[in-house]
């Protein structure tokens, strides 16, 4: 028996995008916090530690969302760990999310000018205080626009975890879709929720970029 | 915890190899029309009709706040829905391109509003045409200003691409998924599956370098490039 597509399995889809919200947020803040160690790693003076967040981020960059949550799928468990598809869909989002954001966070860090580094310095500051007190904050504003930009990559970027079996708002789609046969409806539906979910960050993302640039405006 | 063995998947790396090319030229082809589509909405979006704005901003939403994966599932199932008979390799074709066409789109307007008046202003007082001065002194530099950006995006579309083996194109991820099947040998396939992508990013970045050189070849002392 075919189901049509009304407003049950509308609702369906709804409680999907739930997770798809749940995992979006775990990345953000997985990402964030180890974005941020890779950042500080980036602009370190360190030779090694710099190389290393280079190549963690060039890394990442160069290869596929899907592939770098293939290898976290299979690679907890050829570690012997086992772990439901949440966590190890949040693993591979909190990875990828990783490097683009400590991308992001490096340019921030480093559009400081100069001054304020030399400044910080000779009023005597040790390097970490010079980067907690005088960098980080002047960084962290010019940081909220891009990041607010690419927490729209991530939302949608956690639809690739229904490739691994994560039943998010695409997985939800795909099985609307099996008993249904209506894609148009189901994956419009489903691309309308992602929009919903998505088009807010996309502007507020314009309007704080325009508000920071607001005194370049010629 | 298991050991790596390679030797399975690396006898069978033909099969990776052949889903290369296929990976390479769906990139090409996608790259190509999806500058094009590019420019075209980027014009439009600048122009005067009220008409032609609406529907390349409505375009380009609408793409930028959709997953990729979404796109290519309501090409390669809603199209034959409605009677239209695509193949598998020309959806994901369809799709990247719509998805390349929206963002370049973003990014070549980027460069054409950063174009200054007074250029304009100077191609009208030395005659040159409307045309002209759309081609030569708007579009032209205004791809040299943003062609780092387009790069990075073409990089984008490539590895986006690994999503079309969700519709059974043999692309890359496709025949690693294969030998996967065959060999039971996932940590192996993906870790050279991802050194294969990590190799294409790195050989398109220094392609579309070449590209720039050569398509660009004034070198403007201002703008984007150092």
């Amino acid at each position: 028996m075919i189901r049509s597509f009304g407003p049950a399995e509308f609702t369906f889809l709804l409680e999907a995008a739930r997770w798809t919200l749940v995992l979006s947020l775990c990345a953000f803040v997985g990402g964030g916090l180890l974005g941020i160690v890779v950042a500080l790693m980036r602009v370190s003076r360190n030779l090694v530690i710099r190389s290393i967040a280079a190549g963690w981020i060039n890394v990442i960059q160069g290869t596929p969302v899907l592939i770098v949550l293939f290898l976290v799928f299979y690679g907890l468990p050829f570690f012997g760990l086992r772990f439901p598809p949440l966590i190890a869909a949040a693993a591979g989002m909190t990875i990828y999310a990783s490097a683009f954001l400590a991308e992001i966070w490096r340019g921030c860090i480093e559009a400081v000018p100069r001054q304020q580094w030399e400044a910080a310095s000779s009023l005597a500051l040790k390097p970490a205080q010079r980067m907690i007190y005088v960098v980080l904050p002047q960084a962290f504003r010019l940081a909220v626009p891009p990041t607010v930009g690419f927490m729209v990559q991530i939302v949608k970027n956690t639809s690739v975890a229904s490739i691994i079996g994560f039943v998010e708002l695409t997985r939800a789609g795909t099985l609307m879709n099996n008993v249904t046969f209506q894609p148009f409806w189901v994956f419009g539906s489903v691309a309308l929720l992602y929009f919903v979910m998505c088009w807010p960050l996309s502007v507020m993302s314009q309007r704080l970029e325009r508000r920071l640039h607001a005194g370049r405006r010629s | 915890m298991q050991s790596l063995v390679f030797a399975d998947v690396w006898a069978q790396v033909d099969t990776l190899l052949s889903g290369l090319v296929q990976t390479v030229w769906i990139s090409a082809v996608a790259i190509v029309l999806g500058v094009f589509i590019g420019i075209a909405c980027a014009v439009a979006r600048s122009a005067d009709s009220r008409v032609l704005r609406a529907a390349s901003t409505f375009y380009v939403e609408s793409m930028r706040n959709t997953p990729f994966i979404v796109q290519l599932f309501i090409v390669f199932f809603g199209l034959p829905s409605m009677g239209v008979q695509i193949t598998a390799v020309q959806a994901g074709l369809i799709a990247l391109t719509l998805n390349l066409g929206a963002y370049s789109t973003e990014i070549i307007r980027a460069g054409i509003e950063a174009t200054h008046r007074s250029q304009i202003e100077a191609g009208m007082a030395l005659g040159l045409t409307r045309r002209d001065i759309l081609l030569h002194v708007v579009l032209l530099p205004a791809l040299e200003k943003v062609w780092p950006a387009l790069s990075s995006q073409f990089v984008l579309t490539m590895l986006a691409s690994s999503i079309l083996s969700q519709i059974s194109v043999e692309e890359l991820t496709s025949a690693g998924a294969l030998i996967d099947s065959r060999t039971y040998r996932s940590m192996e396939v993906y870790i050279l599956l991802a050194g294969f992508y990590l190799a294409l990013t790195m050989v398109f970045r220094l392609a579309f370098d070449l590209a720039g050189r050569v398509l660009f070849p004034r070198r403007r002392a201002v703008g984007a490039r150092r």
